[in-house]
């Protein structure tokens, strides 16, 4: 292959040109899938479990219904295997005769006015058979130690994991026995022993579009079906495409799937589309119609997927001069009533759980458990949030032991270029956790709002404090995941010249098709606004991969930079392209080509970098090819009187590679953070047997543009050589330090170190006033079993 | 049904239509205007905001009735001619827009928030879009747009 130099004359990488889809959006132009209709299109709803355990007795339909009218879909109208796969299938689409989480779907209605369906749904009565159900980590865990044979909620082996644990990972930092040995002697020479336990609530997504599918059920001559097409915001066209192929035992080629303009996702619409998708297909396949489904809000709150809520453990063997010497941490993630993506998010939980630090010895047990909730899900950081929060908490509460700074804590034990990571991942590209520390701090202003906060608070019930989390977030899928997905990127040139990206990967606001036009233009050499990028139709594009795990930036645009210089390869070669060749000249080669060939495409494959490994069984390697790293300042105000915590101001610096859309890149990070500022003082679920109870905008907070600090967004960029101009992923980073360093902040302010999230005035207050002498004392004075975990249940 | 009589972006409309029909349905399926957009059906996100009468309303908490006689603009009647307004060419560069799926909700209110105070402050701005939900930005790009539109004298 020919190599080729950036041209260095207006970098279109690094500049901020218009969002592609852009002025459709400001327009109100851009269409939704509720904004589109298809002739002769009937409406769909759910019938759903009012309980959370139990097997079905009966079903009845009401009488003042003319049932006739409608469409019924039941379990044995699914024409293939009734699951909805994603690693394993325990899922069902339908509950064939038994339930395990309420709003689990059991029937699906159609109809051809929308109007009609909101009767029609409550007028179907289910007998249950009700059985007891676990709704907490520790209610399963203990089922399993009990073998309580009633409680044991999901089988286990037939499916891989055990007994109402859907996957372990064990993870050493070297050799299993010689690490064990290193940890128990490391924990007898200790100065001291650390021992914490961190939880972390559900989250909802909130995007502002509510799941949402159109599909479509084509017969051949002999009433057979042929194939189905599936339209809706999504994240991953291809999951919905495999799904679909079990429900309706068709070839992937006869299943459809077209992503539309999507109103927001941050997980939520990476395993969920393959649900309503699939539902939305049956009723289509029975009724003879398409049909639209649009969940309320309400409904989608109540019966979609969520963050894990989680518990991680530490203990920490630390010298007294503050080395981590070696560590334990258990982190236990509660998946819901089904597999769906546990494992996985289990998995970055699990690797992200040692952050930033040197770790002589150290061991990562992790487990994900079953509960009859509504499955968790994919949302954005995807495990790394929950074991990075008991992380950064866990490391001020080190140096408030053993008496040093959280700065200087920190700056003892940071992993730097060179070093190897828990997993025994070499770092060869450049890392320096202790620069970014200083210039994080320096900007947030941290010593000297410390110094003066401290002063302050002697005189006032708003008590003043600033807090910080260190961490990172590697890019792309963990481990030999990558070369599993085996992403294909296709990059064609239409008849008018113009280069046109084919890929799966989903615009759905964070940028994709921008980014991604940016690489093709750079490499192409050509003007932005002459890259189009093709609407992910699966029937044209092909398996990039999935819009997740943030691969779209660095995996996904470094394939569209191959194909891009393929293309131009080919045309040097056979159309004598020059090397500085104008737009003109490009456009005149590729007419010409396609004249000569009838078509212009370069089509590339994922190629794993040479020197990755990754080890499955061991769960050891470069678990990531590359990671951004962060720190994050946060700077709080905890009013005493009313307990309500604000956050006062944000400092956020992370080493991204290079930043490829300042503009988008800075978006990204506030909307991370912004949720992160959620995720830890606003946004609670509560539960109530199974059930979340406040599924509604009006009782489920998220910040509003009245709640938000200064959110200040700081870049370093040390371009990484895995990533199109040496960008690495950020979509995932913002999500990692908000929580930890809030909490910290606030422990900073109060003296009180509270080590649950979401920690709304009501959590404060509660803990807070169940502690009477010394008030606000130090960190150890409060007891810590009243640091309640705010995923229990209320109390009817 | 009612017949209601409007004028919606500047076009005369006469609806015969049920009275307590949601003016965001009227809008969007009777009218074919689906830039409005409906994200909770109960008043607290904003994405169905329009300005009625010049002031910023969820429509899906507006009976059809009740606008019998009144004046409706959309997200579609802020451009001109496919020329995007000032507010919405700020949203545009400054990335106020991610999804955007709020987008059309906050653009109007930036409209009506300007309409008051051609000059606000962050806190004015603050104070007026905390009707209007956004999931993607953390709002700091939304607030660069309006202080840029407002720069410009958008209104």
């Amino acid at each position: 292959m020919v190599t080729h130099t950036m041209p260095q004359s207006d970098p279109i990488l690094g500049a901020s040109p218009l969002r592609k889809e852009g002025r459709a959006k400001v327009l109100g132009a851009a269409q939704y899938i509720d904004d589109l209709s298809l002739p002769g299109m009937w409406h769909g709803a759910t019938v759903r479990s009012s309980i959370a355990r139990g097997s079905i007795r009966s079903i009845t339909f009401s009488a003042e219904i003319d049932w006739s009218q409608f469409c019924i879909v039941r379990a044995s109208d699914i024409p293939g295997e009734n699951t909805i796969v994603h690693l394993t299938k325990d899922h069902p689409c339908l509950a064939d005769g038994v339930v395990n989480h309420p709003e689990e779907p059991i029937l699906l209605l159609a109809h051809p006015e929308k109007s009609a369906l909101l009767a029609a749904v409550a007028a179907v009565h289910i007998d249950y058979e009700e059985l007891p159900g676990v709704f907490t980590i520790e209610e399963s865990e203990t089922a399993v130690e009990n073998n309580d044979a009633a409680r044991i909620i999901w089988p286990g082996s037939e499916f891989g994991g055990t007994a109402n644990c859907f996957k372990t990972y064990l993870m050493y930092s070297g050799e299993k026995d010689e690490t064990e040995a290193g940890i128990a002697a490391a924990f007898e020479a200790a100065d001291f022993i650390v021992e914490g336990e961190y939880h972390t609530g559900a989250q909802e997504q909130l995007y502002i579009e509510n799941n949402g599918i159109i599909a479509e059920c084509f017969r051949n001559a002999s009433g057979a079906v042929e194939s189905v097409c599936v339209r809706g915001c999504m994240q991953c066209p291809y999951y919905v495409v495999h799904a679909l192929t079990l429900v309706f035992n068709l070839p992937e080629d006869k299943c459809r799937v077209i992503q539309v303009e999507t109103g927001g996702a941050f997980g939520g619409k990476e395993d969920f589309p393959s649900v309503i998708g699939s539902h939305a297909a049956l009723l289509a396949m029975k009724c003879g119609h398409p049909v639209k489904i649009i969940y309320d809000r309400a409904e989608d709150m109540a019966a979609t997927t969520k963050r894990h809520p989680s518990r991680t453990r530490h203990r920490t063997a630390v010298s007294k001069d503050g080395k981590l010497l070696a560590g334990t941490i258990d982190v236990a993630i509660d998946g819901g009533a089904y597999s769906t993506l546990s494992p996985v998010v289990l998995s970055r939980a699990t690797i992200h759980a040692p952050g930033p630090y040197k770790w002589p010895h150290i061991r990562v047990k992790a487990k994900a458990m079953a509960t009859n909730i509504p499955p968790h899900g994919a949302f954005r950081g995807f495990g790394a949030p929950q074991s990075l929060f008991g992380l950064e908490r866990h490391m001020d509460k080190i140096a408030k032991t053993i008496g040093l700074t959280p700065e200087e804590l920190r700056r003892r034990n940071f992993l730097a270029t060179g070093d190897t990571t828990a997993t025994g991942q070499p770092l060869i590209e450049k890392v320096d956790m202790q620069h970014l520390l200083t210039r994080a701090l320096e900007e947030a202003g941290y010593h000297e709002k410390l110094a003066r906060f401290a002063e302050e608070n002697k005189h006032s019930s708003i008590k003043r404090g600033v807090g910080f989390a260190a961490f990172m977030h590697g890019t792309g899928f963990t481990g030999s995941g990558e070369r599993r997905l085996n992403s294909l990127v296709y990059v064609d040139v239409l008849e008018d010249g113009r280069p046109q990206i084919l890929v799966s990967s989903t615009e759905f606001g964070q940028g994709t098709n921008t980014i991604l036009s940016q690489v093709a233009a750079q490499t192409l050499q050509l003007p932005y606004d002459d890259i189009l990028v093709a609407q992910p139709d699966t029937s044209v594009v092909p398996n990039s991969g999935p819009t997740v795990a943030s691969r779209t930036a660095m995996i996904v645009g470094k394939l569209v930079e191959r194909a891009s210089l393929q293309l131009l390869d080919n045309l040097r070669e056979h159309e004598h392209l020059p090397a500085d060749h104008t737009r003109e000249e490009f456009i005149a080669a590729a007419k010409s080509f396609r004249a000569k060939h009838g078509e212009l495409r370069a089509s590339v494959r994922y190629e794993p970098p040479a020197k990755i490994y990754w080890d499955d069984e061991l769960y050891r390697g470069d678990a990531y090819p590359g990671y951004a790293w962060a720190v994050y300042v946060a700077e709080v105000a905890v009013d005493l009187n009313t307990y309500m915590t604000t956050v006062t101001r944000f400092d956020a610096l992370q080493e991204v590679g290079k930043v490829m859309h300042p503009v988008l890149a800075k978006g990204q990070i506030e909307g991370g953070v912004a949720q992160g500022i959620g995720y830890a003082l606003y946004e609670k679920c509560v539960w109530k047997n199974g059930r979340m109870m406040n599924n509604q905008m009006t009782n489920y907070i998220m910040p509003t543009s009245a709640d938000l600090p200064p959110i200040h967004v700081h870049f370093e960029e040390t371009p990484s050589i895995h990533g199109p101009g040496g960008a690495k992923g950020i979509g995932e980073l913002p999500m990692d330090g908000p929580a930890p360093a809030i909490l910290n902040a606030i422990e900073n302010a109060t003296g009180i170190a509270f080590n649950t999230i979401p920690l709304l005035p009501e959590d404060m207050y509660e803990r807070m006033s169940s502690f009477t002498d010394p008030p606000l004392g130090g960190t150890e004075d409060l007891d810590p079993s009243t640091d309640q975990d705010t995923r229990t249940e209320v109390t009817a | 049904m009612s017949l209601v009589q409007l004028t919606v972006n500047g076009k005369p409309q006469r609806l015969d239509i049920p009275p307590m029909k949601r003016l965001l349905d009227m809008l969007r399926h009777d009218l074919g205007l689906t830039g409005t957009k409906e994200g909770c059906g109960e008043g607290e996100c904003g994405a169905c905001a329009v300005l009625l009468d010049g002031e910023l309303v969820n429509s899906c908490l507006v009976p059809a009735l009740q606008v019998n006689g009144s004046s409706v603009c959309t997200i579609e009647g802020v451009s001109t001619e496919g020329q995007l307004h000032p507010i919405q060419q700020c949203f545009l560069e400054r990335g106020g827009a991610q999804c955007g799926i709020c987008t059309p909700g906050m653009i109007l209110a930036t409209h009506h928030l300007l309409d008051k105070h051609p000059n606000p402050t962050l806190e004015q701005i603050q104070e007026g879009l905390a009707g209007n939900l956004c999931r993607c930005t953390g709002y700091m790009r939304i607030f660069e747009s309006v202080q840029e539109a407002a720069k410009l004298g958008a209104i």
